[in-house]
């Protein structure tokens, strides 16, 4: 998983800022809550910059290191920020023997950005993932929360094309 | 009272496939011919058949609809709701036989299935309590706390021979027995829903299609060792199944099936849900508990085993959704009926997520005993594309391969250990003459490279050193040396690692190496892949015979690795080529080969 740190600016906003000490405070006397906190943090900003892992730990009561080893611990977390368009390639098993490489291939061929990175103008971003369990289907994607199944590599230029804006 | 149900399957594959696009479909077409009144749509859990989803059933008929579109609804509503005729040209051509609709059950992929885990997937609305009552549920519970001592309760699990459904197979009425002999305070019941092995997908049907009869067995388990708290660890990856845990939770506090005095009696219990946030290393029973105190999922040293010392410091039980999905049954029809089922050592059933390369892909549930060539050429439906049948991979990455030599092995745990995998928790991929199993194993050890938590040197270093080895492999420079080395490697990872995932890793290598030495051997000797699937090892090259110089080849070319004359055949410089086949795909004439 790739835990480097990145210079993207951080950008925060009051709003979202309000929003993760609200789900601080209830979470505040949850034995074990960190993980869940981080989640929710993480839905609110869609990463975990250092920023929000900082306000996290001082939130928590918990040092900053227990909270940055646990983000690079679990592949849900990402420090870096993800496209507008998040696509996830299936690498689980079923979705391997029939063929997610040659589609996890093209993909990165298609936007000319390595698998885990993101396009420059912050659009796609593409990622392996792990088994989602719609192995009927396989070989599977998601952009965001749409579903593609049965791929062959020549269907993706005419599925990219439908995030034009 | 309506005259007719509709069930459409709102489990994952489905709903995937535009399954809630067919049911509003449903809902606003039947509106419009007034038939709301006597028509009811349910949204129910997984029927298994994913490869034909959208799945629709109709009842009283029981016609079973596959591959539903939303344009399909008009038509189906007017036809079949209205007038009572089945569009047969939409209905599962197996189910169609002259002119009458068979049954279900009759069907290739059903009749040898035998569903007690998966009993109300795809039957009842999982949202809704009260169907799950009407099912009987909760009456095993009931019968606990009111006719059974927690011993009883124990010794009932321990008569009918469960073991546990995630993998290792440890029988579950001992490892209740352990923690309801210790003494402490508060005692857990936890639920593994952190499903990862890749494949496998039973335990999220489990949750879609049925969240109650987990529920209602943790609720017995809790009372069997004297433990007022649950947690369910499960995946985020599952947000279907999450949802629906949720809702359920929520009925059975409502209905007092959850929470205080349930029944009436001294006995209270309460469950929450923990997510995961995406770590194989998680399934491990310590390191899934780790987890749940919000910590890095690293597993802990046993002993202290959970039941002494597990979540929070506490006598814990931890069993997998699976075996969840049988305790209910086993208390309602004896622990007789349930040992009835099964082989000697293994009794009852077991789910599979039949995938890959196969006809029926999909969840089956089978007696134990049940052999593979059963699954897969009778209710898989064989290989697609008259392809040969190579290997099934079973366990995920802890597991390996079953070759064609053994397909008539009776599946149960001690013969797939016999036969050098693992049940695991049942995910079992089909690959075909088409797939390498070097590079299967190097999938594999890909995906445990990546998900070793660190801990432990030999896993965390040997499985790097494996994997690299295997690449070297695929690309042409390995020796056969190399693979000598790679077994001693193997055997040490296991030897020395702490927990299943390190004592686990090297099976797909192992086990390849077992049953298709001979690939490893033409990778390593000849410089060659059978299946064609290396890209080092492979050459395209045009026949002369049929090339007919059409210049499409080099003209796709991205290398311009391809030369010739129009109208002559054309070649490919293999210095140049960088194998992506992109020449293969544009000739029209089947010139161009892969060797």
């Amino acid at each position: 998983m790739n835990n480097k740190m990145e210079s993207i600016p951080f950008i925060d906003s009051p709003e979202k800022h309000a929003k993760l000490e609200a789900i601080i405070a209830e979470h505040k006397t949850m034995r074990g809550a960190l993980v869940q906190v981080l989640k929710l943090a993480q839905e609110v900003y869609g990463y975990l910059p250092l920023e929000v892992q900082e306000q996290v730990a001082e939130g928590l009561d918990l040092p900053l290191e227990e909270v940055y080893g646990v983000v690079s611990f679990y592949s849900l977390f990402s420090t870096v920020p993800k496209g507008r368009y998040k696509i996830s390639v299936c690498l689980g098993t079923a979705c391997y023997v029939k063929g997610a490489r040659a589609i996890i291939d093209k993909l990165a061929e298609l936007l000319n950005i390595p698998i885990g990175g993101c396009t420059p103008d912050g659009k796609f971003s593409l990622e392996a993932c792990r088994c989602l369990g719609a192995c009927g289907l396989a070989p599977v994607m998601t952009i965001n929360s749409e579903v593609y199944g049965r791929l062959t590599p020549d269907m993706l230029p005419g599925i990219l094309a439908k995030y034009a804006d | 009272m309506y005259r007719s149900h509709v069930l459409v399957c709102g489990g994952t594959g489905c709903t995937s496939n535009h399954s809630a696009e067919v049911i509003e479909a449903l809902e606003a077409e039947i509106a419009k011919n007034g038939l709301a009144e006597e028509v009811k749509v349910v949204r129910t859990g997984c029927f298994g058949l994913c490869a034909a989803g959208p799945i629709m059933i109709v009842y009283p008929e029981g016609a079973f609809y596959s591959r539903v579109n939303a344009d399909d609804i008009p038509e189906i509503v007017t036809e079949h709701l209205l007038k009572g005729r089945p569009v047969k040209r939409l209905l599962y051509q197996e189910t169609v036989e002259n002119d009458s609709i068979k049954s279900l059950n009759h069907t290739d992929f059903y009749r040898k299935q035998k569903r007690v885990a998966l009993r109300n997937c795809g039957v009842i609305n999982p949202e809704n309590i009260e169907e799950y009552i009407a099912r009987d549920g909760y009456e095993a519970l009931g019968k606990c706390l009111t006719e059974y001592t927690p011993e009883q309760v124990i010794d009932i699990i321990k008569r009918s021979g469960l073991r546990g459904r995630g993998g290792a197979g440890f029988p579950t009425g001992m490892k209740w027995s352990f923690a309801a002999a210790n003494q402490a305070d508060q005692k857990y019941v936890c639920c593994n829903a952190d499903e990862g092995d890749p494949g496998a997908f039973m335990d999220r049907s489990v949750l879609e299609g049925d969240p109650h009869c987990v529920l209602e067995a943790m609720a017995i388990a809790g009372y069997a060792i004297g433990a007022s708290q649950g947690y369910i660890y499960i995946r985020a990856e599952y947000p279907i199944a999450v949802e629906r845990l949720e809702i359920a939770i929520k009925q059975a506090r409502e209905y007092g099936l959850l929470g205080k005095n349930i029944f009436g009696t001294d006995f209270c219990f309460d469950i929450e849900i923990r997510l995961g946030a995406g770590a194989f290393v998680c399934g491990e029973e310590t390191a899934l508990m780790t987890s749940i105190e919000g910590h890095r999922g690293e597993p802990r040293p046993r002993p202290p085993f959970p039941a002494v010392k597990g979540l929070f410091g506490k006598p814990t039980i931890l069993n997998n959704v699976e075996t969840y999905a049988n305790i209910a049954q086993i208390i309602l029809n004896g622990p007789e009926w349930f040992a009835s089922m099964g082989t000697e050592k293994s009794k009852g059933t077991k789910v599979f997520a039949l995938g890959g390369k196969i006809h029926n892909t999909g969840l089956v549930e089978v007696p134990m005993g049940t052999t593979l060539r059963e699954i897969i050429e009778e209710i898989g439906g064989g290989v697609p594309n008259g392809k040969k049948f190579k290997a099934a991979q079973t366990g995920g990455p802890s597991g390996g391969c079953i070759s064609a030599e053994n397909l008539d092995v009776p599946i149960d745990y001690d013969n797939l250990i016999a036969i050098g995998t693992m049940m695991g928790s049942g995910g079992m991929i089909v690959m075909d003459e088409d797939n390498c199993m070097v590079d299967i194993a190097k999938f594999f050890l890909e995906f445990t490279v990546d998900e070793s938590c660190g801990k432990c040197t030999p896993c965390r270093i040997g499985t790097k050193r494996l994997y690299e080895m295997l690449e070297k492999i695929t690309n042409g420079e390995g020796t056969l040396e190399d693979l000598d080395r790679m077994e001693e490697l193997c055997y040490y990872i296991k030897n020395n690692s702490l927990c299943g995932l390190g004592q686990t890793a090297p099976n797909p290598v192992l086990s390849t190496l077992r049953y298709f030495r001979d690939e490893y051997i033409a990778h390593v000797v000849e410089k060659r892949c059978p299946a064609g699937v290396c890209k080092n090892l492979l050459r395209y090259e045009i026949l002369p015979e049929k090339c007919r110089g059409c210049t499409a080849c080099a003209r796709n070319c991205p290398v311009g690795a391809i030369s010739g004359k129009v109208r002559e055949a054309h070649v490919i410089d293999s210095a140049k080529c960088i194998k992506c086949g992109a020449c293969m795909e544009k000739c029209k004439f089947g010139a161009i080969v892969k060797k």
